[in-house]
Formats: C-alpha cells, sequence, structure tokens
C-alpha cells in the first residue's frame, strides 16, 4: 500500500488499539449531548468499545494461533502481535469493561459521572496494550507513560476530594521518578546496543563480557523502574496512598490492569531484552520478591482501611508473581506459564472482592473501614458469601481460582529447586489467611453498624456474576485457563 | 441400580452437596423445616452408605481398591476425579456417615441462631470429610482435605462459645500450615515421577508403583513435610495445641465430629500416603523413632493432662491427644497388628469420643456449664444419661467386651513385636486413661445429689437417647465380635506392610514366631529395615 515501511498488516494489528482509541474520543463529544440523568450511556459506549475490541481479538486467536504463523511483528519490528500479547490484551479489556461496569454507580454517588472517566480508562487501556505487544523500547515507554498519565488523572478524579487529590499527587510524584529512571535505564541499553529493539539488544548483550559494569548500571536502574511500576518493595510506597485516596473504581481498576499491563511489560524486558543478565536479574529479583511478600503480607494485617488493606494484600500477590518469574528465569516455561495463570485468576477475584467494597461507598458512608463490613451477612447474605468466595481465593484455598494461581507458581519453584522460596511462600499463604479472615470475621461474626443498604445495580451485579463465575469456574476447572496460558508463554520458550 | 452400585462414592459426596440447594430457598425464619431438611439429607446420606456394607466384601475380591470411578478431570497436570475404597477407608466412611448424621440430630434444640448456615456448612462438611476418604488422587484429596476447613472454622467461629474466634482462626492457620507443607511434598513426589508419555501424574496407585526410584534423602523430606501436615491433624504431641481450644470453644456437634472424623484424617494420612508412598523414609529406624517417641509422649502427656482439668470437655479433649496417640503408635509399629489395632482404634475413638462429647454437651444444653465441680450425683436425678454415660466411658477406657479393648490390645501387640519398650510406655497410658475417666464419672454421677440446680434436671428424650444407642451399639459390636472389623482390614493393612517391606511375609518365620522374647522382635524391625535397604 504505498509506504515501505509500513505495511496494511500492520494497521490490521492493531484494530483493537485503534477501535479504543475512536471510542475513547466519541465518548468525550457524546458526553455533551447527554442531560446529567443519561450520563450512564457514556458506559454502554464505552462497554460496546471493549466489546469490539474482544471479538477482534478472538477473532486474531482463531485465526493466528489456529491456522496462520504463531506470530506477528510489524511496524519495522517494534510491535509483537503475539500470543502473549493478545492474551495480556484481553485480560486488560476484560479488567477495563469490569471496571466500567463497578464505577456507574459510585460515579452517580460521588457525583463524578463524566465523560472524561470513561475516555481516560479506554485511553489508559489504549497504553497498556501497546505495553503488553511493544518489543521495542521507545514503544515501551511510550505506552508506559499513556497509561501512567490516565491513571494519575484517575486517582485525582474527584477533584473535591483532598485525599483524592493528595493521592493523585504522590502517585505522580513517584511515578514521574521512577519513569526517570526507567528512562536512564533504557539509555543506556540503547548506548549498549545501539539499537532500541529488545531482540538486538539482547544480542549485543551476549557478547559483553559478565560483570560489564555497564550492563549492571543499565540492568539496575531499568529494574528499579519496572518493580516501581509492578509495586515491589523498596519501591511500594506509593501503593496504600494511592489505593487508599482514589476513587475506589480507580483502585479496583490499578490494582488490576495495569498490575497485568506492567508484569507483561517486565516480561518483555527481562525475558527478550535482558535474557542474557537473567542470573543477575533472578539474584535481584529472589531478593526483591521476599523483602515484597513479607513487608506485603505483615503490613496487610494491621490496616484498618479496606483500601490500604488491598493496597498491601496487592504488594503480596505481587511477591508470588515475582516468584513465578524467579523460577522461569531457569529457562523454564512453567514459570512463566504460572505468571500467566495468576494474573488471569488475580484480575478476576481481585475486581470482585473490590465490587463488594465499591458497594458499601453509599449516601454519607464512604465505607472503606473495616467496621463498615459489620455483620455483613445478616443485612445482605449474598453478598457476603460473595465476598467469602472472593477472599478465599485471594488467600489461594481450593476449590477457588486462587488456588490454582498458587498451585502453579509453587509447582514452578519446586521444578527449578527453589525450595526454600516455596516454603516460604506458603507460610506466607498461612499469614495471608489470617488477615484476609479478618474481614470474614467482621462480616460473619459481628454485629451490623447500620442498616442502609447496598449501593447496587445492573452494572454491579454483572460485575459480580462475572467475576465469581470465573473465580469458581478456574478454580474447578482450570483446563483451559492452563491451556492458554501455555499457548501465551510460546512466544518465550519455543 | 447398576448405576447406583457403579457410582455409589459419587452419590454419597453428592448427596449433602445437592441438599444446600434446597437450603438457600427456604426461609430462614422457618426454623423447624430447616431442621428437618438438614437431618433428612444427611440421614439418606447414611442410607446411602449402608448398601456398601453388604457389597463390600464381595465387590472385586482381588483388587486393593474397589468401586472406582476415574474421570479425567485437569488433564495438563494428570489430575484426575478418582475415586476408590479400600477396607480402611470403607470403615472411615461408614463412620463418617454414621457421626455426621447423628451430630446433626444431636444440635436441634442446641442451636437457635442462623439454623439454615449451620446446617448448609454441616452438609458441606461432609462433602469435604467423605472427599478426603475417597479420594485416590492425590491433587484431589488436597482439594477435599482444604475445602473441609471452611465450614469447620464458621462451624466453630460462628455457633462455639466465649472464645470462639480465636479458637477457630487458630484451628484454621494450625491446619492450613500443615496441609501447605504437604501440597509442597506433593509438588515433590509428583515432579519426581514422569510418565513414559512425558508428562506427570497425582494417581496414588500410579506413584506407589514407583516408590522404589525415589532416593533416601528426598522421600524423608517429603516424608517430614507429609508428617508435619498429618501431625498437625491428629494432632500429634506437639502439634496438639489447637485441639483443647477448638474442642472447647466448638458447639457440640462441632465437637463430635471433630474428635470423632477430622482427626482421623491425620492418621488416614499417614496410614494411605505416607507409608505407601515413602515407604523407606516410612521405615528408617530414625523416624520410626522419632514418630514412635511423640507418640508415646502423646499418650502420657495428654494422660497426665486430662487428669489435671476442670472442665469435662477440656478433659476429654485431652485424653483425645492419649487416644490418638495409641493410633499413632500402631501405626508406627509398621506390622500388621499395630496397623490393624491402629484403624480399629481410630473408629473406636470415633465412636467413644463422639459419644463422650455429646454426653457432655446434653448435660451443657441443660445446665450451661460444663464445670466437673459444679455437677454432682446425676445419676440419682438422671438413670438413662448416667448408665449410657457409663457405657461410653468404660468403652474409652478399654474394658473387655467393649470396642476400645480391642483396639487398644491389638495396638500393644503390635507394638510388643516391635518393642516391648514401647508396649510397657503405652500401658501406663491405659492406667492413667482408667484413671481419668473413672474419676470424672465419680465426681459427676455419683455422691449425693446436693446442687439445687441439678436436682431438677430432666433425664433424656427419645431423641437424645437416639443420638447415643448406635453408638453403643457399634461399641458393643467392636468389642463382642471385632471378626468383620479385622476381616475387612486384613487386605489392605497387608498391602501397606508389603509395601513397606516387600520381604515382611516371607521373613524367616522363627522372628515372627517368637514375639515373647523382646530382643527378637527388635531383631526382626532391624532385619525389616535392613532388608528395605538391600531393597534400593
Amino acid at each position: 500500500m504505498g509506504n515501505a515501511l509500513f505495511s496494511s498488516l500492520d494497521y490490521q494489528a492493531i484494530k483493537p488499539e485503534i477501535l479504543l482509541t475512536m471510542f475513547g474520543m466519541a465518548v468525550l463529544l457524546f458526553d455533551f449531548l447527554l442531560d446529567k440523568s443519561d450520563k450512564f450511556l457514556n458506559a454502554v459506549l464505552v462497554l460496546i468499545g471493549l466489546g469490539f475490541a474482544l471479538l477482534q481479538l478472538g477473532i486474531f486467536w482463531f485465526r493466528y494461533f489456529r491456522f496462520g504463523p504463531p506470530a506477528y511483528v510489524g511496524f519495522d519490528g517494534t510491535y509483537a502481535f503475539d500470543s502473549f500479547a493478545v492474551v495480556a490484551m484481553v485480560i486488560i479489556v476484560l479488567a477495563t469493561a469490569l471496571a466500567v461496569l463497578l464505577s456507574v454507580k459510585y460515579l452517580e454517588i460521588e457525583d463524578a459521572n463524566v465523560g472524561e472517566y470513561y475516555a481516560l480508562l479506554l485511553f489508559a487501556a489504549v497504553g497498556m496494550m501497546f505495553m503488553v505487544s511493544g518489543v521495542d523500547l521507545i514503544v515501551l515507554f511510550i505506552a508506559l507513560e499513556v497509561m501512567a498519565l490516565c491513571e494519575y488523572v484517575l486517582t485525582g478524579f474527584l477533584r473535591g476530594n483532598r485525599r483524592s487529590n493528595e493521592a493523585a499527587v504522590k502517585f505522580f510524584l513517584l511515578g514521574a521518578f521512577s519513569s526517570g529512571l526507567l528512562l536512564y535505564g533504557m539509555s543506556l541499553l540503547y548506548g549498549i546496543g545501539g539499537s532500541t529493539k529488545l531482540a538486538v539488544i539482547a544480542e549485543r548483550l551476549r557478547d559483553r563480557p559478565s560483570g560489564d559494569p555497564l550492563s549492571w548500571i543499565a540492568l539496575i536502574t531499568l529494574l528499579a523502574g519496572m518493580y516501581f511500576k509492578i509495586a515491589a518493595v523498596p519501591f511500594h510506597q506509593w501503593t496504600p496512598d494511592a489505593y487508599e485516596g482514589a476513587p475506589t473504581s480507580i483502585t479496583a481498576f490499578i490494582s488490576v490492569a495495569p498490575k497485568v499491563a506492567s508484569f507483561a511489560f517486565f516480561i518483555r524486558i527481562a525475558f527478550m531484552g535482558l535474557w542474557p543478565l537473567r542470573m543477575e536479574w533472578q539474584a535481584l529479583t529472589i531478593g526483591v520478591a521476599i523483602a515484597t511478600m513479607t513487608l506485603g503480607n505483615l503490613a496487610a494485617i494491621t490496616q484498618d482501611n479496606i483500601k490500604r488493606f488491598f493496597g498491601y494484600s496487592t504488594i503480596a500477590h505481587v511477591g508470588y508473581l515475582l516468584l513465578g518469574l524467579v523460577a522461569a528465569a531457569d529457562g523454564e516455561g512453567d514459570g512463566l506459564r504460572a505468571v500467566v495463570i495468576y494474573l488471569i485468576v488475580y484480575a478476576f477475584m481481585n475486581l470482585g472482592a473490590f465490587a463488594v467494597v465499591i458497594m458499601m461507598r453509599r449516601k454519607d458512608i464512604i465505607g472503606d473501614e473495616l467496621d463498615d463490613f459489620g455483620g455483613l451477612m445478616s443485612r445482605a447474605p449474598g453478598y457476603a458469601i460473595l465476598m467469602l468466595i472472593f477472599l478465599l481465593s485471594l488467600a489461594g484455598i481450593p476449590p477457588t481460582a486462587g488456588f490454582i494461581g498458587k498451585y502453579f507458581i509453587f509447582l514452578s519453584l519446586i521444578e527449578t529447586s527453589h525450595y526454600y522460596l516455596a516454603v516460604l511462600g506458603v507460610a506466607y499463604a498461612v499469614v495471608a489467611l489470617y488477615y484476609y479472615f479478618r474481614i470474614v470475621v467482621v462480616m460473619f461474626m459481628k454485629k451490623p453498624s447500620e442498616e442502609s443498604p447496598l449501593a447496587t445495580g445492573l452494572g454491579m451485579r454483572v460485575a459480580l456474576g462475572v467475576t465469581l463465575v470465573m473465580t469458581l469456574f478456574i478454580g474447578i476447572y482450570p483446563q483451559p485457563v492452563i491451556s492458554i496460558a501455555r499457548e501465551a508463554v510460546r512466544p518465550f520458550f519455543s | 441400580m447398576a448405576f447406583f452400585h457403579d457410582h455409589i462414592l459419587s452419590i454419597l459426596l453428592v448427596i449433602p452437596l445437592v441438599g444446600m440447594v434446597p437450603l438457600f430457598f427456604i426461609s430462614g425464619e422457618n426454623k423447624q423445616a430447616v431442621r428437618w431438611w438438614g437431618n433428612i439429607v444427611l440421614f439418606l446420606d447414611f442410607l446411602a452408605s449402608l448398601p456398601l456394607v453388604f457389597w463390600f466384601s464381595s465387590e472385586s475380591p482381588n483388587q486393593q481398591f474397589k468401586f472406582i470411578e476415574l474421570h479425567q478431570w485437569i488433564p495438563s497436570i494428570g489430575a484426575q476425579y478418582h475415586l476408590g475404597i479400600d477396607g480402611i477407608s470403607f470403615l472411615m466412611i461408614m463412620l463418617t456417615t454414621v457421626l455426621g448424621f447423628i451430630a446433626v440430630l444431636s444440635s436441634w434444640n442446641a442451636i437457635h441462631d442462623r439454623v439454615k448456615e449451620y446446617y448448609a456448612m454441616f452438609l458441606l462438611l461432609q462433602v469435604g470429610m467423605l472427599g478426603v476418604f475417597m479420594s485416590l488422587d492425590v491433587f484431589l484429596f488436597y482439594v477435599f482435605w482444604e475445602v473441609m476447613l471452611v465450614p469447620m472454622y464458621f462451624i466453630i467461629g460462628v455457633w462455639g462459645g466465649p472464645r470462639k474466634l480465636y479458637a477457630a482462626i487458630k484451628f484454621f492457620l494450625y491446619t492450613l500450615a500443615g496441609s501447605v507443607l504437604m501440597l509442597l511434598g506433593i509438588l515433590t513426589l509428583y515432579l519426581n515421577y514422569t510418565l513414559p508419555n512425558g508428562g506427570h501424574t497425582f494417581d496414588l496407585i500410579e506413584l506407589m508403583k514407583h516408590t522404589d526410584s525415589w532416593p533416601l534423602e528426598m522421600q524423608i523430606w517429603v516424608f517430614a513435610a507429609f508428617a508435619i501436615g498429618f501431625a498437625i491433624k491428629v494432632p500429634m504431641f506437639p502439634f496438639h495445641t489447637w485441639l483443647p481450644d477448638a474442642h472447647v470453644e466448638a458447639p457440640t456437634a462441632g465437637s463430635v465430629i471433630l474428635a470423632g472424623v477430622l482427626l482421623k484424617m491425620g492418621t488416614y494420612g499417614f496410614l494411605r500416603f505416607s507409608l505407601p508412598l515413602l515407604p523407606q523414609a516410612s521405615t528408617n529406624p530414625k523416624v520410626v523413632k522419632v514418630m514412635v517417641y511423640l507418640s508415646l509422649i502423646a499418650i502420657i502427656y495428654g494422660a497426665l493432662v486430662s487428669l489435671m482439668q476442670k472442665d469435662m470437655k477440656k478433659l476429654i479433649a485431652y485424653s483425645s491427644v492419649s487416644h490418638l496417640g495409641f493410633c499413632t503408635l500402631g501405626i508406627f509399629a509398621l506390622n500388621p497388628h499395630g496397623l490393624q489395632g491402629s484403624v480399629i482404634q481410630q473408629i473406636n475413638h470415633g465412636i467413644s469420643t463422639g459419644a463422650l462429647f455429646l454426653i457432655v454437651g446434653l448435660i451443657y444444653e441443660r445446665r450451661h456449664t460444663r464445670e466437673i465441680k459444679e455437677l454432682g450425683g446425676l445419676s440419682n436425678v438422671m438413670p438413662v444419661y448416667a448408665a449410657l454415660f457409663m457405657i461410653v466411658m468404660l468403652s474409652s477406657i478399654g474394658l473387655p467386651l467393649l470396642n476400645g479393648f480391642i483396639g487398644e490390645f491389638t495396638i500393644l501387640q503390635g507394638a510388643y513385636e516391635a518393642s516391648w519398650h514401647w508396649a510397657a510406655v503405652a500401658v501406663v497410658g491405659i492406667v492413667l486413661g482408667a484413671a481419668y475417666m473413672l474419676w470424672l464419672y465419680q465426681r459427676t454421677m455419683f455422691g449425693p445429689c446436693e446442687n439445687p440446680k441439678n436436682q431438677i434436671l430432666k433425664d433424656l428424650n427419645f431423641r437424645e437417647v437416639m443420638t447415643l444407642v448406635p453408638l453403643v451399639l457399634w461399641a458393643f459390636w467392636i468389642g463382642l465380635y471385632p471378626k468383620p472389623f479385622f476381616n475387612v482390614l486384613d487386605k489392605p493393612v497387608t498391602a501397606i506392610v508389603e509395601q513397606l517391606n516387600p520381604n515382611f511375609f516371607k521373613a524367616p518365620q522363627t522372628k515372627k514366631e517368637a514375639p515373647g522374647i523382646p530382643g527378637g522382635a527388635q531383631a526382626g524391625l532391624r532385619a525389616t529395615s535392613k532388608a528395605g535397604g538391600a531393597g534400593r
């Protein structure tokens, strides 16, 4: 089609992203036409866009991975549309859709029901989709910033709320700092590789002597930046603050979708660009994973604010995910497969738990303290049982999905003889049960603090239904998810 | 009928699971309907398990496991829906269906709030317990093992005594800590056996065939991981501290199930998984020594602590530690008598201690106290109660003609064959056991009934008597005619012993025939371990 650099196939490959961008802009225009009472139509429009993107991804999945070549690398080798990218994109799109469903009622209550919110969610999703498919430092970095900027704005979306503003500023400052670190590492890698493409960088890194100081500095700064984005200790401080201050629907969103994208980003760079340095980053990641699990699990015990609580619980889950990466660094695909399974599982169970938390926000009740869950079983038994199932899943008790996630992490650790990490991991699973059950105790064994009904709506019920079905289905019959995850890691271990 | 016969194990699992569904639709206000439904479902489950009694001995006599059901579940990791039972699991299942029904029957008047959730939890618990005893796939076993923790947590935590929250979470955390270590052990075994097609399997029967290829060091580590998981459940000394708390705080029915069935899962785990999967570690003299010494400590320690208790329920809880010590002693005697005695004693403990908790529950419902000094002379006002208590107490002590005697005697026989020292120490436990139980009975039942609160107590009604009668009958059955039980256990126990030491039954008969000579038995054990070593 004329242009020598990009072919029409390239544009075919980013169809979902183009669709979402267009829908995002359409929402911005459409928003002006809507009365205040009709703002939910924004959400409907966004959902339609996400539905189209999902459909497109589904078509790609069947076309490319059933019949055609396993991967498509386009835009002059900067964009890889492989099975890994598709799976990560599907999780991101689904998580975004669920976040939209969770937001409708919540925004009405917060009186912040405007189109920008949904548009920003879509733009963030587009950024994330490039994060999971970029194989070039520049594409990756720009995608990361697109996501991050949308996140900062969404965190401070409640303009009248002091906590929301404070959280956004903290998040922005620390995020900008980490982006700087990341960019510094990238520039060093460019210096080493002479190219921004991960494949070329990997080749050049292989030629350098081991213990080369320049490679080390590049590695460490890059890793620090990436640990920041995934909220690993000691770069986690922004997490509890941002989680607490952000609108709860955004807390739900940033605890899931950007986490998936950031891990995919990490995996792209670590397993493609930094593969020759895997022993080095594995050693660092072991230390970070231990610290992350320890701090996340221990700090979560004492939290009384439910959003902070989930902030620390997320950090704990990041620790488990890092363990999977440690195992994968030994050249076994099982570790990476475990990470993909864990991310899928985590997305559903965490969004499910947050859905119940969001319902606690009612007129005049902020509902983000542990005590707000008091006697939920007698007030709303159905939702209490749902929350119980999500919490059991987060704690990793079978037959819920969370167990399957943890199971594969431990399996990969034992397979690669990281026995002490496995023992540590299971020990913290016991701690995790304790703090998740603090919520259960309040819900089931305490008296209700007040009786006003929960803020539910159609969107909320749909989101709860989807997350519940997935949490139980993956727990009881994980075979499809395992197959998908095995396909997803094929680009790295073929 | 053929369908019922072929799928009886699944049907036993499904009845309580499906029985939970209507509970969601019955109004929580309609307590009577909820109670009836909960009782009916578990009674049906019991009825459905009865045919097993008649079918069991004639069913596929040449196979170790019967009533097998095998379906693919998660093919990519080699996990299957694989059910099947041998004599040991058969007895455990019968114990579970009987005690499960009796436990809910006993709570008819004891539970007044949140009745619906209460029965739902018991139904879920029943699924988990039965599943544990039926699974022949280690992954499936683990899932059931964990599933059962949640309902038990709620039973203690919602309907328990004053310190219920502490007791419930302690129970959950202890058991979970053990079971996650067990999971790591399971994964190690799983990864160390590769199928011809390059995959792995969780199939117990398949894994059991390939234990020779596992090095001793690995076996010992895995044994340790399993042993911690199972020992916490049993509970063996020094992992027993959750037990008194859980028992004292749990509602009566919870205690009955906890003592009657849940503790047996630990010993069952040793019999079904530790010994057959890790024969070299299990016969390692050092390992055996550790396990036996812990058992002996539990026997003596549990009994001594029981002597000191002021609370009836706590006394019985500690007596469980002592009784389960006998069971683990029997297991690690590693000979047919020890193993058979151990299983029989597990059933006995389920019967006697289950009944004792019911008896404590009955008096607690009337007096709202379990303090021994608050009671006294009850035989004057509650003669039926006193009579039933007497039988149950004597069965717990191990009086001949009742069930406890058969189990303890066989265990002692097995222990003696292994080493007379062990038997000598264990006998002390029996004496102490008689002391604390008789003393308890004397203090609560005999003497003048002086406390006016006790003088007005009503004797048992028909429903209450009916909760105890089946257990008493079963106790007499085992005491008077234990042969069917030994017959059922003969094959599985032989299989375990042969798995541990293929030469056990071929070994020179002189050593086996001279159990009376102390040194001879020990030499026999040494020969056993040597033979095991040679087989490697």
